[in-house]
Parts: structure tokens; sequence; C-alpha cells
């Protein structure tokens, strides 16, 4: 059974980081879309909508950093091997 | 870790990756990560230094390192004031500083300085928030924070706000109990394991230049990173007072 375990958690940690990566990418791309419009709009307002840009972004950062968590245990700290 | 003929160039030899080895010291019975608290210790010693050079001969008009030491303090104060109100923030101030400057001191060290220079017996010296063990502690801690603070302001009345908006969501407002701490837990250490096995990872490729961006990459992210944990810290002891 190692080789199964071992071939199942490597498909399943790329699956855990590959598909973690989606929903944030597009929240971060919508979210750096619109500082830039408001920076566009405003340009005096700049360092209060970085501000809070860098501040959005490490939220959403955080859900892919979730799934890559996933992935190293599977690899380095796998539960199911001897 | 890598195949054999990988160990011929002396790069290599700086450049694995010990992850899952600790070195491990017995302490009255319990095994502790020797290598964590050797960093975490070194981290105490810098903050202490900076804090000591910046409260000597304190004069009216700061210069040279009280003027940084001031201004550090107000980055400090300006997030609990942000986060907490003008009526709360003073007595948060110490505690989300000291979230800040721990987890900013324990990044930065991690990334900026040459451990692997220093040979363990087992396992490397590392920026201490890559050990689950470090970042759950600072999170328990948060979560003793705020149920402190709500606590000590409304005593038991603290627990009507499991059922106050609405009763139905009693079970949802238990799971963020344990979520909270989860969470900012996991978000600091995911991103401070992940830099470090990146760059592992590829100095163990390509040892020159590649791995430089995400060296980079690090110290920014583990400056976020901390501001992201004071704030968060914050956020959640207004919400427990308010």
């Amino acid at each position: 059974m190692d080789s199964i375990i071992s071939a199942a958690s490597v498909i399943a940690a790329g699956l855990a980081i590959g598909l973690a990566a989606i929903g944030p990418g597009i929240g971060q791309g919508q979210a750096a879309g619109q500082a830039v419009e408001g920076i566009a709009r405003q340009p005096e307002a700049e360092n209060k909508i970085r501000g809070v840009l860098l501040l959005s972004l490490a939220f959403m950062e955080a859900l892919t950093i979730y799934g890559l968590v996933v992935a190293l245990v599977l690899l380095f700290a796998n539960p199911f091997n001897s | 870790m890598y195949p054999d003929n990988f160990y011929s160039s002396t790069f290599t030899l700086l450049a694995e990756a010990e992850v899952g080895k600790h070195f491990y010291w017995d302490i009255a019975g319990f095994l502790v990560h020797g290598q964590v608290l050797l960093v975490i210790w070194f981290v105490f010693a810098i903050l202490l230094t900076f804090a000591l050079l910046g409260s000597r001969n304190i004069e009216q008009i700061p210069r040279g390192w009280q003027n940084f030491m001031e201004c550090v303090l107000e980055f400090v104060t300006e997030i609990a004031r942000n986060q907490l109100g003008e009526s709360f923030y003073k007595e948060w101030v110490p505690f989300i500083g000291t979230l800040f400057l721990f987890i900013f001191g324990c990044n930065w060290a991690g990334a900026v300085i040459p451990w692997k220079l220093i040979h363990l017996p087992e396992g490397e010296l590392s920026a201490p928030t890559n050990d689950i063990n470090t970042t759950v502690a600072l999170a328990l801690l948060t979560s003793l924070a705020y149920f402190y603070a709500g606590l000590s302001k409304k005593g038991l009345g603290y627990f009507k706000h499991y059922i106050q908006p609405l009763p139905l969501l009693l079970p949802l407002k238990i799971l963020e109990d344990f979520t909270k701490p989860l969470s900012l837990s996991f978000r600091l250490f995911g991103n401070v394991l992940a830099d470090e096995i990146t760059v592992a990872v590829l100095t163990g490729l390509v040892p020159l230049v590649i791995p430089l961006p995400i060296m980079l990459l690090g110290i920014f992210a583990g400056s976020v990173q901390a501001l992201i944990f004071s704030t968060l810290a914050a956020a959640y002891i207004a919400e427990a007072l308010e």
C-alpha cells in the first residue's frame, strides 16, 4: 500500500495547491483592478488605497496558503506513511 | 532528499532543506524544538537592545535611536488606534505592539540572516514562525486576549453575544471561536514556511541569482504578515469589546 499512498498523496498535493490558487487569483485580480480604478479617479488617495489594497491582498493570499499547507503536509509530514 | 548526483558541488551542501527534522531538547521531560528557541532568544535580544538603545538619555526633541523607536511606537499605536478606536486603544498598545514586533523580528531574522553557516547536529536554524507551534501559540494568545477583553469589560454578559443579533447564528459564532486562531496561525505559518521551502528548492536547483526574487518576496511577505496578524488581533479584540 505504500506506493499507492505516495501516488495518491502526490496527486492530492498537486490538486490542493492548483485548485486553491484559482479563487484567490480571480479575487486579487478584481481587487487590484478596482484599486487602480480608484487611483485613476483620485490620485491624491493613492497611499490610502495602496494600504487597503495590500491588506486585502494578504487576506486573499491566505486562502491559497491554506491549500499550500495541505500540499506541504501531504508531501513532507504525511500522516499515512509508515 | 535530492538524487545522489546533486551532492557533488559545495552549493548543494548549503541548500538542503531540512523540513520536518528538529533539534530536540529535553527540558524536564518535555521535548522542545531547540532551533526555534535559539532564534527566538536571538530576536528577544535584538528587540531588547533596540528598546534599551532608544530609551537611554531621553530628550525632548528626539534624535537618533530615540527617534527611530518613537517612529516604531507611533506605527504600532496607529494599528491599535485604527482598530480599537480612541477610547480603548491605550491599554492594548503593548500587546499589539509585542505581537507585531515579535512576528516582524522573527520573519526578518529568518529571511535576512544567513543561519545556514551555523551547523546544528539535527535540523537547521531558520525563522521561528516556520514552526506551527510558534504560530499556534501566538494565535492562542490572541484568542485568550480577546476573551479576556470581552470578559473584563462585560463580565459574564460577554456570552450574550453568541445569541445576540440572531440566535440562529449560534453554531456559526461557536465555529468562529475555533476558526479565528486557526486562520491566524495557518496564515502566518503557511506564508513563512512556503517561502523558505521555495528558496531552499530553488537554491538546490540554481544556487546563484534565481532565488533572490523569492527571498525579497519573503522579506516583503514577512513584514506584511506581521502587520496582518497584529491588525487582525486588534480587530478581534475590538469586536469583543463592542
